[in-house]
């Protein structure tokens, strides 16, 4: 029996694309393993195959070779339906771009996975006034995405991917559309959720000041994973970037 | 049913939820019906062809009403208004039908139509791709992305088709007036014009929906991963 304590295990993944008569070697062969409840970055350059990885652990690319295992679970086995139980209840998104519904309100999208996760709407309607007031929204439940902040919209999306109480929460450049201040709020905010639910938060980004709450950095270069950093080795190279207090 | 690929612990769990990826009608009209009004200038235009093409078909069945229902009155007076304004009637006819020329108009612009509202659903679903996406991320199903489509889509067909088919009949009635008097209006058989209105409402309905079919399906298998991607 396999070590449970991983929620996410990658196994020898390659993924090729065919960009017409060329073939992109996007990953060449990475193994990773995230434990839960850490909060893990994934860092790289543009290109390098950051993005490929990503989706792979979301459930949302299949490997071209290799095997990706979500709590023990080879994804490429399942159907589409066990996909979408997967991305319902395991797994909890977030953008970069945020994707909050625009026609629906803040708590309307809040409320949405949970009614396709079976939840009726009254406990869902209850549920989502408490995750409101868990990222600091809950005067806002009736507003529109477009009379939201940058900021505000991203706990908006926070507190959609927190509705099923997912294991996971898969985020991607999660700052990478926010000012500096509102990208550490958010940092923070997530850093928070992580350890007080004990999720497990995967987040690609650039974002220097990820590193500072992450619990493991993985850097990818080139289809491969470069290094992978724990947070003791980590803090003497932050220690050299300006970061604000 | 296949085997759950979920390990024994999760096993359990797995199948008491197995069927628990859902989404309620009630709610799914419920979606559709603010789409459609958060997008109301867009529905609007979508609409239109529909109510165009429809009013078409419900003014010319509806004159054929009119026309024969003057007939029935075996008033030899609107005979003769009837042949002078055109209708093709032999003398021991007492039926006229719409003639083919206008059957080929009506098909035509029936199927100009469908065009139309299959072209404005593409578009509609373009502009919607990272909307489907993210709900596909959430968990949604590919039938309930095309449940989505469907009822809104069947909404705009009713609202639609019922507006064309009632503005149709209304011009044939004020056509009819204002060529052969009221006594023709009072002589159409209502029954018949309540059946040309429902008929022309239930045709437009249908085109609303074959209209989306193939672009909702292309919505439907879009893959979430298209939701990641920033350049929209």
């Amino acid at each position: 029996m396999e070590d449970m304590s991983n929620i996410v295990r990658v196994s020898k993944v390659t993924k090729t694309f065919q960009l017409g008569k060329i073939e992109v070697h996007a990953l060449k062969g990475v193994n990773l393993e995230v434990a839960t409840g850490k909060y893990i970055s994934i860092m790289g350059p543009s290109g390098s195959g950051k993005s490929t990885l990503f989706n792979m652990i979301g459930g949302l690319d299949k490997p071209t070779t290799g095997k990706v295992f979500i709590d023990e679970v080879d994804i490429a086995q399942l159907d589409a339906y066990e996909l979408a139980w997967l991305r319902c209840r395991k797994i909890g998104y977030i953008f970069q771009t945020f994707n909050i519904i625009q026609v629906m309100t803040a708590l309307e999208n809040i409320t949405l996975p949970m009614i396709f996760g079976g939840m009726s709407n009254d406990a869902a309607v209850e549920k989502g006034f408490q995750l409101l007031e868990l990222v600091g929204l809950g005067d806002r439940f009736q507003h529109k995405p477009f009379e939201l902040s940058g900021g505000q919209q991203q706990r908006v999306a926070i507190a959609r991917a927190l509705a099923n109480d997912p294991a996971i929460i898969l985020a991607d450049e999660p700052t990478g559309n926010l000012d500096l201040n509102t990208g550490e709020e958010i940092i923070a905010l997530l850093k928070q959720l992580s350890q007080e639910r004990n999720v497990t938060v995967i987040s690609a980004t650039h974002d220097i000041k990820m590193l500072n709450v992450s619990d493991q950095v993985v850097w990818i270069r080139d289809g491969r994973i470069d290094k992978i950093e724990n947070r003791e080795e980590l803090s003497i190279s932050v220690g050299q970037i300006d970061i604000r207090e | 049913m296949k085997n759950s690929p979920f390990s024994s612990k999760e096993n359990a769990r797995y199948d008491k939820v197995h069927r628990q990826v859902v989404l309620p009608f009630k709610k799914s009209v419920e979606i559709a019906f603010k789409s459609i009004r958060v997008r109301f200038f867009r529905s609007l235009i979508t609409t239109m062809s529909l109510i165009l093409a429809i009013s078409f078909l419900s003014f010319i069945h509806v004159s054929t009403d009119v026309a024969n229902g003057m007939l029935a009155t075996h008033d030899l007076e609107f005979r003769q208004a009837l042949i002078r304004s055109g209708y093709d009637l032999g003398p021991e006819e007492n039926s006229v039908d719409s003639s083919p020329k206008q059957q080929w108009l009506v098909i035509l612009s029936l199927l100009v139509c469908i065009v139309g509202i299959v072209n404005a659903q593409l578009m509609a679903v373009t502009e919607r791709f990272r909307e489907i996406g993210t709900m596909k991320c959430l968990g949604a199903l590919d039938r309930f992305i095309l449940r989505l489509f469907l009822i809104e889509s069947g909404m705009q067909g009713v609202v639609g088709a019922g507006t064309g088919a009632l503005i149709g009949a209304f011009c044939a009635l004020v056509n009819a007036f204002l060529r052969f008097g009221l006594k023709a209006v009072t002589a159409a058989i209502w029954q018949d014009v309540a059946v040309s209105i429902s008929i022309a409402t239930g045709i437009g309905l249908l085109l609303s929906l074959m209209g989306v079919l193939y672009p909702a399906i292309l919505a439907a298998r879009m893959q979430p991963v298209e939701a990641m991607r920033v350049e929209q």
